[in-house]
């Protein structure tokens, strides 16, 4: 019986599902919409969260570790933002490729320089990240940056498809920089506008725009608002001109309403990664649509 | 992109030298340097577009080799080792009962196992946990985990393990805590709760968690559902096995998990597991039929099995600020041997009886975890456990057999301003020992500093 029971799981992991091209394994829809827009259909993606999470709360749940297990190349954010899951996944998974300094292991953040590098690492300011700021996909012209790294990445691993990656990046990269001009176009009335921000998610997308930080409802990165800071807060910006309060779509919608009460400062949803589906429309959708927020509370 | 920055560096470059002499220069030699200017520029420009319609043509990923960036550092850039620290302490009310056990349980008598391990009443330091960790080299990880109080320093776990065999296999090898069961692995710092269900404590002990020295096999197999199996082999010298001083294998173990998740809101991973020790002398105080202490040495096999199941739910996923956690696991326990019973000078065995013995016991725990709010859970366990059948041969006649269930159920409610800090109330009636019901309430503290610890599932 046990033999049998034996013989049976040698069976099922030997005639595991088969896929064609690279296995990719990204820790974000933005990657994961990157890694598609290069692989086209050459390449098989899953992305392991979305924008309706935190993604400082997630765990190394059995679905991801088996994922991994399959996967070529993982595509992390990095900077410390999967800190919590990534490396226990990895460990998990029995995979070498994937494995922390080898080609199958990419990391978008090392590729472009990092914002709000903290002068110190203190857990008393909260949950910093010593690298610097992680949500760097909030800026779309370090998606390019990102994006040619990754392209070599998988053109490396996949040499056979190195030219369909290319061609697929270089056309890619002609559209969004369109794109790029075109936001930078329309958002050009929100330059030197302050917003308050939930978390310090943004600083990507304030430095892109030329938007300016009023202020945040945590604290401290991580830490939860209070109602003595929220005071505070609502009393040093009175009199000032402020855009948008943002939240991303997993923070809870308590704080901002009541700052937004208190203030009369519209409160916005502005999800800080691909939300709608991860691939091409789903990256230009993102930035449209949090353009288009920003733009409507200004008529 | 990289080809637009050069066409621009050598214009520039080559502006920027004509520029201090020309501040002096006549008319006719800046047209002059305007046109070998422009013949530099031209001619890098066509030398350029011949490049980019040679690489356009080449299939091979020499694109790939322009673009890509000088080499980057892909990974954490944190202390190497990375070190974490945990403290732990609480106050603890309970009632003032000598020698603590769980009736009709076989456990190590304390003289065995002096120190106590949170048994103790009022302020008390828990162990304060010491983990260092790192990659070893492009083949090993290792991690040690020592648990210090009092002139005292305990190797928790210290172990090699691989990060390069790949095929989902897995190799550790050292001294780690056992993969059977859903908390074994978890050390006391991570439990939802102040201590070990009580079928942990009466399986494998105070310290509740089964740890060995040895190795442990681990393969992940490829597939979309998390379906995982482990062999693991060693020492076996802890409860319920003793160290027997063998050239063979004290204890082994078998483990398979399977896991996934159902929707964007839930995961689940459940679990079977088997372990068989063996003891030698093993030593357990038991009552005599007359009330008296005695002493009992144990000799044989040990087998467990455990069954474990964990069903986590978070709104859309998001497990920031609202989550919900069910665990439930079960164990049967087989023990088959001999038994010596000892005694004082008017106790039963006042002169060594040796029997046969053989036990079949089992019991489960199921607790929920609620988080309702960012920084704040509430949790609910429910501990039973069934001492079964006891057959101790010709020491029936000597040996007390206690018909009592043990169970207790417990309830807290923990606060965590951070990630790196916890503090915990809970109450538990305790109904562990025949004719004693003892009402319990802990306050504790977690606090962690160092390296982020990982979210395990």
């Amino acid at each position: 019986m046990t033999r049998l029971f034996l013989v049976a799981l040698l069976c099922l992991g030997l005639t595991g599902p088969a896929r064609a091209g690279l296995n990719v394994f990204a820790t974000l829809p933005e990657w994961g919409a990157l890694a598609r827009v290069i692989g086209g259909d050459a390449v098989t993606v899953f992305v392991a969260t979305h924008a309706r999470q935190d993604p400082h709360h997630i765990e190394a749940r059995p679905s991801l570790i088996a994922r991994a297990r399959q996967a070529d190349l993982v595509v992390a954010n990095g900077a410390e933002l999967e800190i919590g899951w990534l490396p226990a996944v990895l460990s998990a998974a029995g995979n070498r490729a994937i494995q922390p300094g080898l080609p199958g292991y990419f990391e978008a953040a090392a590729q472009v320089t990092l914002l709000e590098v903290p002068a110190r690492v203190d857990r008393a300011d909260g949950d910093v990240h010593p690298a610097g700021n992680p949500h760097i996909g909030l800026d779309p012209r370090l998606l390019l940056t990102v994006g040619a790294a990754l392209q070599a990445r998988m053109a490396a691993l996949d040499p056979a498809q190195a030219a369909v990656y290319d061609a697929n990046w270089s056309a890619f990269r002609t559209r969004w920089q369109a794109a790029i001009d075109r936001w930078q176009a329309r958002a050009a009335p929100l330059r030197g506008r302050a917003i308050v921000v939930h978390h310090t998610a943004y600083p990507y997308f304030t430095h892109w725009l030329g938007l300016t930080r009023a202020g945040t409802l945590e604290p401290k990165p991580g830490v939860a608002p209070g109602s003595a800071h929220l005071a505070a807060l609502r009393d040093a910006l009175a009199g000032q001109r402020v855009l948008a309060i943002v939240r991303p779509p997993y923070a809870p919608e308590g704080p901002g309403q009541w700052l937004a009460g208190q203030s009369g400062i519209p409160l916005l949803r502005l999800p800080i990664r691909v939300e709608a589906s991860a691939d091409e429309a789903g990256l230009t959708a993102w930035f449209d649509g949090m353009i288009d927020a920003l733009l409507a509370t200004q008529r | 992109m990289v080809f637009t920055h050069f066409r621009r560096a050598p214009l520039a470059l080559a502006l920027s030298l004509v520029a201090f002499p020309a501040l002096a220069a006549s008319d006719a030699e800046l047209d002059e340097l305007r046109a070998q200017v422009r013949a530099l520029r031209d001619s890098y420009e066509a030398r350029l577009a011949e490049l980019e319609s040679r690489l356009a043509r080449q299939a091979t990923p020499a694109p790939a080799a322009v673009a890509a960036p000088a080499p980057v550092a892909d990974g954490p850039r944190g202390f190497n080792p990375e070190v974490s620290l945990t403290l732990q302490g609480q106050y603890r009310r309970m009632k003032d009962i000598d020698e603590r056990h769980i009736s009709g349980f076989a456990a190590l008598a304390e003289h065995d196992d002096e120190h106590d391990h949170g048994g103790e009443r009022g302020f008390s330091l828990d162990h304060t946990e010491l983990v260092l960790a790192a990659n070893i080299d492009s083949h090993y990880r290792g991690l040690v985990n020592f648990g210090i109080i009092d002139g005292e320093v305990e190797v928790e776990e210290a172990w090699f393990q691989t990060t390069g065999m790949g095929h989902g296999l897995t190799l550790r090898g050292g001294r780690f805590l056992s993969s059977i069961g859903y908390l074994n692995a978890q050390h006391a710092h991570a439990w939802d709760f102040a201590d070990a269900p009580l079928m942990y404590t009466a399986l494998f002990g105070e310290h509740g968690n089964y740890g060995n020295d040895g190795l442990q096999l681990k393969w992940v197999l490829p597939t979309d559902l998390f379906a995982e199996v482990g062999v693991e082999i060693g020492r076996g010298a802890k409860f319920p096995g003793t160290d027997r001083d063998v050239n063979g294998i004290g204890s082994s173990a078998i483990f398979a998990h399977l896991g996934g998740d159902v929707g964007t809101s839930h995961s689940w991973r459940a679990g079977l597991s088997y372990l068989n020790a063996r003891a030698a002398d093993r030593h357990s105080h038991f009552e005599d039929v007359g009330g008296e202490e005695v002493t009992g040495d144990f000799t044989g096999r040990s087998r467990t099995w455990i069954a474990d199941a964990v069903w986590k739910w978070a709104p859309d996923g998001n497990a920031g600020v609202r989550a919900l956690t069910l665990q439930a696991e079960f164990f049967q326990r087989r023990e088959d041997g001999d038994l010596s019973c000892e005694g004082e000078a008017g106790s039963a065995c006042a002169t060594a009886v040796d029997s046969d013995y053989r036990t079949r016991q089992r019991g489960w725990y199921a607790q929920a975890v609620y988080k309702f709010h960012p920084q704040w859970r509430v949790g609910l366990r429910h501990d039973r456990l069934d001492p079964g059948t006891r057959d101790y041969g010709d020491n029936n006649a000597n040996i007390a057999r206690e018909n009592h269930s043990p169970k207790r159920n417990s309830v807290m409610v923990d606060w965590s301003p951070s990630e790196f800090s916890r503090l915990r109330l809970q109450l538990a009636r305790d109904q562990s020992m025949a004719g004693e019901t003892d009402n319990q309430l802990w306050l504790q503290y977690v606090m962690s500093l160092g390296a982020h610890g990982a979210h395990r599932f």
